[in-house]
Order: structure tokens, then C-alpha cells, then sequence
């Protein structure tokens, strides 16, 4: 029961978001503030895992497709697969639920529990509107964070091959470009621009509606952490069964 | 002026006001006392807009809370200046940015005239020279004189403050105490202040309301309250041996 009264407030809280919206001056503002927090600020930690993560994918699967009857290039083939379909938009997505989605529930739950948002609604405004559309917003630039995911993580690859003597690097490049197939990468932005939305209204639902202290404000936070892989998770799923399966 | 009519209010069928009706003067400062858990602070959220509440009538000069729609309530509510128990400062922003907060929402002035303003509401509440300080490296009374005047700096009709010297020394709650009496009578606010502070009783309180049980028990002024015999004010408000005697000594006079 309690499940289901909590969807229908987070879809609640979506209708009110796009209400009585603020002033665009104020708006801008606080659109690039979010998109400091949210996606600027993650670059770093995402070329690295990329980068890294990458390399590791791409060793371990040419350990085990050592052997005369493989194909050389089947290395940079599998890589590009995995990271074009799944590591890029869903493990970094996984991790940013822990970087990003802990601090949008914390900074908005704090701000619950100190009063600030009852001080927004008393003064007449949409704190919805106010703190959670320039989230998504700024998680429009999600893709941009992704495409550097999916860049530096075949990268990372290529780089193991040929310094760890796996491959070479024309046969890796040939492997990359071998069949192709265009849809994939729009199945992973579509998959992308999903899990963006997710990222930014599900630990904001978790966030806003909090009751209690500062104890409150860490339990939400590792709640909204669990829920928004959850709902990552479950629309992954679905997507890939609508639009590959 | 603010009437409140029988105002009743329920959590999970039960009920926490019961029938308040009083009424808060223009240029007044009041004052809403109580103990801990009679309502007071779900009282001043029904006026805020922060509650629904299930019956009753609160009306802000002529216009009665529950009947106007949305965009009415945004006009009043930017006419609604208010301090909270915990100050409630935006703390991502400096001392200036929430006092300039407000202006920036409602108003299209210019940065030079929004500084302007801002500085003028800082003065009048003594705190020049903090503007670029952060609400975290300010004191508990600092921070009560930020979010005085971020609620003053729109120029309010209402000014509605829940207890907002707790946590002060008595020399720095009185202090806050006068500044917002002098600002309510020289901007004609209409002011509402929840305390169980008897300092603040004594010192600024020109209507007194006192809550008991969620009802409105007694009201009446500061030298009423000296006289009353009502047994739940007498034993909440004297209820200290200081009090006692000062109570004897104004009584024989
Ligand atoms: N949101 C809520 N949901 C359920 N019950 C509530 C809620 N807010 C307040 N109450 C109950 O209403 C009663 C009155 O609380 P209120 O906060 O108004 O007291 P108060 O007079 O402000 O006390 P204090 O002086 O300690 O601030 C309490 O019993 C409290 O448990
Ligand atoms: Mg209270």
C-alpha cells in the first residue's frame, strides 16, 4: 500500500514541478549551479572509472578468447559492445545514483529539516519548481557525460591491448569498426536520457518529502541510493526488452 | 489586522486546536504563549498557509484565507514576512544574497538598487559589515537579525515570528525583542510572535494570547496578566518563584 501511495506522490511532485514556475532570472542561476554540482563535477570521477574500468573489460576478455580460432579483432569488437550497451549508460549511471543522487536527497533534505523549504513556501514559491526543475535540467547534459563514459572507456581499452602486447592496435581499431550498427547508440541515449530523469527526481522525491533530523537526512540519503538503482535497474530492463528484444 | 474565527485542526483524527478565535491589531506586536505542545507553532503554520486547516475562519484584512485561489495567496503571501524557530537561512547563500533573496523573487529592481535596500534592512538591524559572511560562520543572534531582516525587506504587512529569541542570552533576547517591536510600529506591521519567553511577555507584549489544550484560554495585555486570576495563566506564567514576587509586589501597589 505504502508503495503505492509513494508513486502516486512522485508523480504528484512531478505535476507540481512544472507549476508556477520561477523567475527565469533566478531560474538561470540556479540551473548552472545544478549543472556545476551535478555533472561538472563528476567528470573527474567518471574519466577515471571509465578509463580504468575499460582497460580491465577489454584485458579480461582477451584472456579469454586467447586461441587460433577467434578473430583477432573480436577484442575491440566485444569491448566497443559492452561499453557502447551496457557499462557506459548503466554502471556509470549506477555510480552516479551514489555521487549525485546522495547529494541531491542530502542537499534537499537538509534543507527540509532546517525549515528552508517551508521559508520558500511561505514567501510564495514553487520549492518544488524551485529545487528540483533546474536538477533535470541540468541533467539534460547527462548524455555529454555519458559519450565522454563510453570515449574514455574505449580508450582505456585500446590502451590495455596494445601496451599489455593483447592485440594490436590496427586489429583493436578494425574490431571497433566492425559491424557497426547505428541503433545501438541511440538505444543507449534513449537508455541515457531515462536514467537522467530518474537520477535527478528520484533522489529529489526522497529528499523533499523527508521528515526528521539530520539522522533522517542520512537514512534518506542510502534509501534514495538503493531506490534510484532500483528504478534504473527495472527501466533498463524494459527498455532493452522494448527496443532490442 | 488579522481575525482568526474558531480555527480547528486535526493530525490523524486528532485534534490539536480546538476553537482558537482572537484577532492581532495593526502595528501591534502579539504575542502567542503556551507550554510545549499546545499548538502554538501548528497555529502560526494554519496562518502561514503551511497547514490546511479543517474549519474555522482566518482572515488577513477582509480577505478570508480558504476562499481565495493560488494566485491570490502568492500576492498575500509576498505581503507575509516570517522568522522561524530555527532562522531557517538559506545556508548556500551569503548574509547579503538571503536578505536580497525576497527582492530578487518579487521584485524587478536593479542589483545596485536590491544592494541599496539590502544594506538600509542590515542597518536597521545592526549588522553592517557581515554581508559576504555565510549563515554557518555567523552566531545564533546573528543569524536571528539575518532572518529578521530578510523577512522585513519586502516590506511585509505581516510579520509572523515563531519564537525568536530561544537559544539567546537575555541580554541579546530582549534586544531582538525591541527590534521587532520598533520595526512593527515603524512600518505599521501587523505582528505575531509565538513565545514562552515571560522576558518577552513582559517587555514588548501589547496582546497576549495565551494557549492551553488547543483553545484560546486567556488574552488580554501585559498589565491584564498581572491581574488575572485565571488559574492556568497565573500557574503558567508565574510559575517561577521570581515571578511570584514580582507579581506580589506589582499587585500591592
Ligand atoms: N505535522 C504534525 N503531524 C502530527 N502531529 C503534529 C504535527 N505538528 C505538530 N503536531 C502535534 O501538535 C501538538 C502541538 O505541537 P506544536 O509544535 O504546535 O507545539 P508548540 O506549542 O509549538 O510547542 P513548543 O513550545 O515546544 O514549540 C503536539 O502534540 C505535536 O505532536
Ligand atoms: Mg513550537
Amino acid at each position: 500500500m505504502n508503495f503505492f501511495y509513494n508513486i502516486g506522490k512522485y508523480f504528484i511532485m512531478l505535476q507540481k514541478m512544472f507549476q508556477k514556475p520561477t523567475k527565469w532570472r533566478v531560474m538561470k542561476q540556479l540551473i548552472l549551479k545544478d549543472t556545476e554540482d551535478t555533472v561538472v563535477n563528476s567528470l573527474g570521477i567518471i574519466s577515471f572509472v571509465s578509463f580504468f574500468i575499460g582497460g580491465v573489460i577489454t584485458i579480461q576478455l582477451a584472456l579469454s578468447t586467447t586461441g587460433s580460432f577467434y578473430p583477432k579483432y573480436l577484442v575491440g569488437f566485444a569491448t566497443r559492445e559492452t561499453i557502447i550497451l551496457e557499462f557506459a549508460p548503466t554502471i556509470i549511471s549506477i555510480i552516479m545514483a551514489g555521487k549525485v543522487g546522495s547529494f541531491i536527497t542530502s542537499s534537499i533534505g537538509s534543507m527540509r529539516v532546517t525549515e528552508q523549504i517551508d521559508a520558500l513556501e511561505v514567501m510564495g514559491i514553487n520549492s518544488i519548481n524551485y529545487l528540483v526543475f533546474p536538477k533535470v535540467i541540468a541533467l539534460l547534459l547527462y548524455p555529454f557525460l555519458i559519450s565522454i563514459a563510453m570515449f574514455l572507456g574505449i580508450l582505456g581499452g585500446m590502451a590495455a591491448c596494445v601496451y599489455g602486447g593483447y592485440s594490436t592496435m590496427s586489429d583493436f581499431i578494425l574490431g571497433i569498426q566492425t559491424d557497426f550498427i547505428p541503433f545501438h547508440m541511440t538505444y543507449a541515449f534513449i537508455k541515457t536520457f531515462v536514467f537522467a530523469f530518474i537520477l535527478a527526481t528520484v533522489p529529489a522525491f526522497h529528499g523533499y518529502y523527508l521528515k526528521g533530523g539530520a539522522l533522517e537526512v542520512g537514512k534518506a540519503s542510502t534509501l534514495s541510493f538503493i531506490w534510484t538503482c532500483v528504478t534504473i535497474i527495472v527501466f533498463n530492463f524494459l527498455i532493452t526488452q522494448m527496443l532490442l528484444g | 489586522m488579522i481575525r482568526v474565527e474558531n480555527l480547528e485542526k486535526s493530525f490523524h483524527n486528532k485534534k490539536i486546536l480546538k476553537g482558537i478565535s482572537c484577532s492581532f491589531k495593526k502595528g501591534e506586536t502579539s504575542l502567542i504563549i503556551g507550554q510545549t505542545g499546545a499548538g502554538k507553532t501548528v497555529f502560526l503554520k494554519c496562518l502561514l498557509g503551511l497547514h490546511d486547516y479543517d474549519n474555522g475562519k482566518i482572515i488577513f484584512d477582509n480577505i478570508e484565507l480558504n476562499k481565495i485561489d493560488d494566485y491570490d495567496k502568492m500576492n498575500l503571501k509576498s505581503n507575509i514576512g516570517t522568522v522561524f524557530q530555527g532562522s531557517a537561512l538559506f545556508d548556500s547563500m551569503t548574509i547579503e544574497e538571503n536578505v536580497m533573496f525576497p527582492l530578487k523573487m518579487f521584485q524587478d529592481m536593479k542589483m545596485e538598487e536590491m544592494k541599496t535596500r539590502v544594506n538600509e534592512v542590515l542597518k536597521r538591524v545592526e549588522l553592517e559589515n557581515s554581508n559576504n559572511k555565510m549563515p554557518s560562520e555567523a552566531s545564533g543572534g546573528m543569524q536571528k537579525r539575518v532572518a529578521i531582516a530578510r523577512a522585513i525587506v519586502n516590506q511585509p504587512k505581516y510579520l509572523f515570528c515563531d519564537e525568536p529569541n530561544s537559544g539567546l542570552d537575555p541580554k541579546t533576547a530582549i534586544v531582538i525583542d525591541n527590534l521587532i517591536k520598533d520595526i512593527t510600529e515603524e512600518y505599521k506591521i501587523t505582528t505575531v510572535i509565538n513565545s514562552h519567553d515571560m522576558n518577552s511577555v513582559m517587555e514588548i507584549g501589547q496582546k497576549i494570547v495565551f494557549l492551553k489544550n488547543g483553545v484560546t484560554e486567556w488574552q488580554g495585555d501585559k498589565n491584564e496578566i498581572f491581574r488575572t486570576e485565571n488559574k492556568a495563566v497565573t500557574e503558567f506564567v508565574y510559575s517561577s518563584n521570581l515571578y511570584k514576587k514580582i507579581r506580589k509586589m506589582y499587585l500591592k501597589k
